[in-house]
């Protein structure tokens, strides 16, 4: 366990020691500025045409507000995970520095929990930036605070199975240009999965789109625990770091 | 220390390393001579478990590298070819960094990384970024956290590649002060740097061993023949080069006459003497008094060829010898 801080507190050095770090965090907070500014400017417009309709039914921040910001950060997501795990290992497997971690006494498991672990680290902080522009809600209105923390937990979990599945692609591959494309269409096709349900209401649409990743994110976004959701998330994680763990072994006796 | 028994590691489709048996003692320094591609690197990946064999054994201090790659691991220092740095890190941080994947306690690590830094003679960098350290101080960096966990192992790939002749022989002599208190295994393709550096030679080629022997008995081995560069002019005219070989070639104690190159009116030729015969005294009379001009005469090297040529050879002539 103290091996897997170690990498892991390595890692994360890493991504803050080179411009990737500071670009993806740049990137999500102009774009999470632009959803939430045009979220909260419908809100504020359907607002006041309600008042002059003489309807004063208050409206539901988290509703019109939170909920669609959230589903919009779950698809930012897809686009920043590859750009996180694209060096986890072609980078290191293309500069030779693996070879340093392959000859210490360390499992394969403490460096792929190690790197992954940083990969998450990175993504939350990321993620975290969107709470300085929800904390505005908070300071002018009053919106429910649970469904909020729900939808990170969803994010979280969302971005932890890509990012356990992008691990495993870079890990397949020294090219990390190779890795991120790669990752970026995995991503791109779980997102996908569910437009499938809106057309094909047979069993087979039913279980493409319960693979969807995005879909399983939904409930998250009203604030919804549903622990179908949890174990779907948890699954793909454990199974995106099994194939990792699969992939360095078999790497090895291939060589 | 270490043991290897019929070692073989395939490739997909070559064979790297075939059946290879060789053991290192508890405190020598060994050199692993061979040229490129004949298997070296791929060796030292199987002792350091990075690889894992296709047959056979392979132990260090005693632990199998496939049964108990954690202890193996533990008990070796490794310096890969290209050393394994960070460049995004500082030295010392880096340092510090290898000694913890290597488990030292991290009550004395601080003490560790000092030591080790002053040993490879990198304290002074202590605080520079990886990135902007020249070629030979990365060496001593990559030396340095090998060194870290104090391995009863060191095992370094061609630690003297690419760098120039005086940040070669630094190396070589920090390396050699390392040698008291760990066993050794480098590879290299340059024979000068096993004569001055290693106690016992283990030479390779095409991934098969073709001799291990203590540093002495290989130099009796190959002393005898001597090699020699020449280099001749016409003094005026023109100069067949086949006119000069067969000239040289009938010098008594001459065992063979190789063309090099010409450049011009000037040839030179590699002369190969005779086992225990020197021949620089008699090349010189005879090529001046068939009136050329002797531009250049100067005793050669054997390349490391020629000497898998003589061993392999020598080994024919006297079988069950010091092999
Ligand atoms: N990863 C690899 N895949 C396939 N062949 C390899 C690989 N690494 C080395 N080889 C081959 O194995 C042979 C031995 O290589 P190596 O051990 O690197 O030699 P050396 O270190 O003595 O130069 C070479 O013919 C090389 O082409
Ligand atoms: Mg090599």
């Amino acid at each position: 366990m103290n091996l897997v801080w170690i990498i892991c507190k390595k890692e994360l050095k890493s991504y803050f020691a080179s411009p990737i770090a500071y670009g993806l965090m740049a990137f999500f907070a102009l774009i999470f500025g632009y959803f939430f500014y045009a979220a909260v400017a419908i809100f504020v417009v359907r607002g006041t045409e309600m008042q002059m309709m003489g309807r004063s039914m208050p409206m539901d921040l988290n509703e019109w507000v939170v909920r669609p910001v959230m589903m919009n950060v779950s698809v930012i997501g897809l686009f920043i995970i590859p750009m996180i795990t694209m060096r986890l290992f072609a980078e290191e497997k293309k500069t030779g520095t693996i070879e340093l971690l392959a000859t210490s006494p360390v499992t394969d498991l403490q460096i792929i929990l190690g790197k992954w672990f940083a990969a998450v680290l990175l993504y939350a902080a990321i993620l975290g930036i969107s709470a300085f522009d929800l904390a505005i809600l908070f300071l002018y209105g009053k919106p429910d605070g649970m469904p909020i923390l729900i939808s990170y937990l969803g994010l979280l979990l969302q971005g932890s199975c890509l990012l356990a599945v992008g691990a495993f692609i870079s890990n397949c591959t020294r090219n990390q240009i190779i890795a991120g494309a790669g990752t970026f269409v995995v991503c791109l096709l779980l997102w996908v999965l569910d437009w499938v349900a809106a057309y094909d209401t047979s069993t087979t649409g039913k279980v493409i789109s319960y693979l969807s990743v995005t879909g399983h994110f939904e409930n998250f976004a009203k604030g919804v625990l549903d622990s179908k959701d949890v174990v779907y998330y948890l699954s793909l994680i454990f199974l995106g770091l099994f194939l990792t763990t699969r992939s360095m072994e078999s790497l090895r006796w291939r060589a | 220390m270490i043991k290897v028994d019929g070692l073989t590691k395939r490739y997909a489709r070559n064979v790297a390393v075939d059946n290879i048996s060789f053991e290192v003692e508890k405190g020598q320094i060994v050199g692993f001579l061979g040229p490129n591609g004949a298997g070296k690197t791929t060796t030292m990946r199987v002792l350091t478990c990075f690889l894992p064999p296709t047959s056979g054994k392979a132990s260090v201090a005693g632990f199998d590298v496939l049964e108990q790659p954690i202890e193996v691991k533990r008990r070796i220092g490794y310096l890969p070819e290209t050393p394994p740095l960070y460049p995004e890190m500082e030295v010392k941080e880096y340092v510090r960094y290898v000694g913890q994947l290597k488990g030292v306690a991290h009550s004395e690590l601080d003490a560790k990384v000092n030591e080790a830094c002053e040993r490879c003679n990198v304290a002074d960098m202590k605080n520079r970024l990886i990135a902007k350290l020249s070629k030979g101080y990365r060496q001593r960096v990559g030396l340095a956290s090998a060194i870290i966990h104090n391995p009863d192992v060191l095992i370094l790939d061609e630690p003297t590649a690419g760098l120039d002749p005086e940040q070669r022989k630094e190396t070589l002599g920090l390396i050699r002060e390392l040698a008291g208190s760990h066993t050794i295994i480098l590879s290299t393709h340059i024979l000068p740097e096993v004569e001055q550096t290693c106690q016992r030679v283990i030479i390779i080629s095409k991934g098969k061993l073709v001799a291990t022997d203590t540093m002495e008995n290989l130099n009796s081995r190959l002393r005898g023949a001597e090699m020699v560069a020449v280099e001749v002019e016409p003094r005026g005219g023109d100069l067949a080069r086949e006119t000069v070989q067969q000239r040289l070639e009938q010098l008594s104690g001459v065992s063979r006459v190789v063309f090099k190159e010409a450049r011009g009116q000037r040839l030179s030729f590699e002369v190969e003497s005779l086992q225990g015969r020197s021949i620089r005294a008699e090349l010189a009379r005879s090529i001046v008094s068939a009136d050329w001009n002797l531009l250049e005469l100067h005793a050669a090297g054997l390349s490391l060829e020629e000497i898998f040529l003589q061993l392999t050879g020598a080994e024919k002539a006297a079988p069950g010898g010091t092999k």
